[in-house]
């Protein structure tokens, strides 16, 4: 049976270049970069050598501004909580995101209104991108901080990040971005799209799981998250993940100096997909289908449930991901879905595959013919969709 | 979350899926906003439940559930398929991720439901046999 792993915004797998990159620091240069012999030093500099080429990717002014952390999610709480705890004397206690953030940002916020914080959740419309002039509106005299993930993990639309940064500069606001998904795949250049907080994270790339990254534009107020040693200048104590640290940076480099090509190929792919499964009737894709990662599809199909669609994808070797309630353990369906306006019964039939460079045009033949036969299989024993038919042939009669 | 091999067997080949036409009584429990419905169709000749089959809109676990429930039901007489418990469908499962507890609620009120329609169909008062057959707001998902 083929084996297509079909659910790159989840994980990747690592780059064997990467991972080359990255053994020495596993077995022969494993000290620690605090010491103060040589095989501390080695690893030290190895850290700053990455941590100003990353830097340079990003469009960032100072190495300085780059602080390693354990991957997105840490990032993302550091972000909004050390700045809202770091403003909070100055009276700043009101937070804008958008509704169909991920659970790193949305939780976080939920944690922060219980400190006393208020939270505006910007709505994101049919096609699931944020307005800008939203932002502006939602603006206040004691707004800390906005934050507008660039690209959404599950419908993968892409979001007016230079706009919004553009409007938050203007205001004198803090603007912060969870790139997770966005990195490698869209071109940051955090000066010139004034973002002064950035979240990523090497693992969606073909790096490492356990190793991100927060940038911190310098003269940003920012509390400290985890305290501790004084590694990260006083910022983020623990002693450093080096060979992380290298694999990330050697990822952002790869998939940076793939870009072009990989975002040709893969939305040729990605296209061809999409047309194909909107023949299943009443099926809809998520999401705006321009402003999109390249990689990314998500469909929903009317009178099934994910969750039983990708148990059925996986026993014919497709590896996806539903925003489906029924995997995340929660009865609901997924907020993205909700946000872009889906009725339950619609969200609950989704499917989200999501592509690498590793994916051929073989592997879209093969889904293209198994999803159809898939969606059918399930139809036929499904009471709900027996429903629809029955309404569907009494508004035709 | 990780589903027994039983579950995965009767997800992979579920038994007895379809309709019964002109079938003794028909059940259906859950709705489609809470993502999961169960339809069973039973056919009962001298109290005995002679066939089966289901249709369910659902997860991994309403469609084992559902499977497992109508292979314990079948050939049983009335009295022993309303004693039937999700706890039994359960266990016949090797168990359930403790968040799918309530697909085999759902299976076990499908059930009862489809009894109670028998009943109903033959002029009798189902409640003294079936008891109430709970409501979906009594599920718990909030919905």
């Amino acid at each position: 049976m083929r084996s297509i792993y079909a659910d790159n915004s989840a994980t990747t797998a690592i780059a064997p270049v990467v991972l080359e990159k990255m053994m020495p620091y596993f077995t022969e240069i494993y000290g620690n970069p605090s010491s103060l012999y040589r095989i501390g030093g080695k690893a030290k500099e190895a850290l700053e050598k990455a941590r100003e080429n990353i830097a340079k990717n990003l469009g960032a002014k100072f190495p300085s501004e780059i602080f390693f952390t354990s991957g997105g999610s840490e990032s993302d709480n550091w972000a909004l909580k050390g700045v809202c705890h770091a403003l909070k004397s100055k009276g700043k206690k009101h937070i804008i995101t958008s509704k169909f953030e991920h659970h790193a940002i949305l939780h976080t916020c939920q944690a922060l209104e219980k400190e006393g914080f208020e939270v505006t959740y910007l709505d994101v419309y049919e096609n699931g991108i944020v307005h800008p002039e939203d932002v502006e509106n939602a603006i206040r005299e004691d707004t800390a901080i906005v934050s507008i993930m660039y690209a959404n993990n599950e419908i993968g639309t892409v979001q007016p990040i230079a706009e919004i940064g553009a409007i938050c500069k203007k205001h004198g606001v803090l603007f912060h971005t969870d790139a997770v998904q966005a990195a490698g795949y869209i071109k940051i250049d955090v000066t010139e799209q004034n973002i002064d907080l950035l979240s990523m994270t090497a693992h969606k790339i073909h790096g490492p799981k356990g190793c991100g990254l927060l940038y911190v534009r310098r003269g940003v107020k920012i509390d400290n998250l985890i305290d501790g040693g004084a590694q990260e200048r006083n910022r983020r104590a623990g002693t450093e993940n080096v060979a992380g640290v290298v694999g990330l940076d050697a990822a952002l480099q790869l998939s940076l100096d793939t870009m072009e090509e990989r975002n040709a190929k893969l939305i040729k792919m990605r296209d061809r997909l999409i047309d194909g499964l909107l023949k299943i009737e009443r099926s809809r894709i998520n999401g705006d289908r321009v402003h999109r990662l390249p990689g990314n599809v998500n469909m929903c199909f009317e009178g099934i449930e994910g969750e039983s669609l990708l148990l059925k994808l996986d026993l014919n070797g497709i590896s996806a991901s539903s925003g489906s309630a029924c995997t995340s353990g929660s009865l609901d369906p997924s907020h993205v879905l909700l946000a872009i306006g889906l009725p339950h019964e619609i969200a609950h039939g989704s499917m989200r595959l999501s592509f690498s460079d590793e994916n051929t045009e073989e592997d879209i033949d093969y889904i293209l013919e198994k999803v159809p036969e898939i969606v059918n299989y399930l139809r036929a024993m499904s009471p709900l969709w027996e429903k629809i038919k029955k309404e569907e042939a009494a508004q035709i009669s | 979350m990780a589903y027994s091999e039983k579950v995965m067997d009767h997800f992979a080949n579920p038994r007895n899926v379809g309709e019964i036409e002109n079938a003794d009584g028909i059940g259906e429990v859950g709705n489609s906003k809470c993502g999961d419905i169960m339809k069973m169709y039973i056919q009962v000749e001298n109290d005995i439940i002679t066939d089966v089959k289901f249709k369910t809109f659902g997860c991994g676990a309403a469609i084992a559930t559902s499977s497992m429930a109508t292979e314990m039901i079948k050939g049983k007489s009335i009295n022993d398929a309303l004693k039937l418990t999700n706890k039994a469908v359960m266990e016949a499962l090797d168990g359930l991720p403790p968040v799918k507890v309530h697909c085999s609620v759902l299976a076990e009120q499908a059930i009862k439901a489809a009894i109670s329609d028998y009943y109903k169909r033959k002029g009798i008062d189902p409640e003294p046999f079936v008891g109430k057959v709970p409501e979906c707001d009594e599920c718990g998902c909030n919905l």
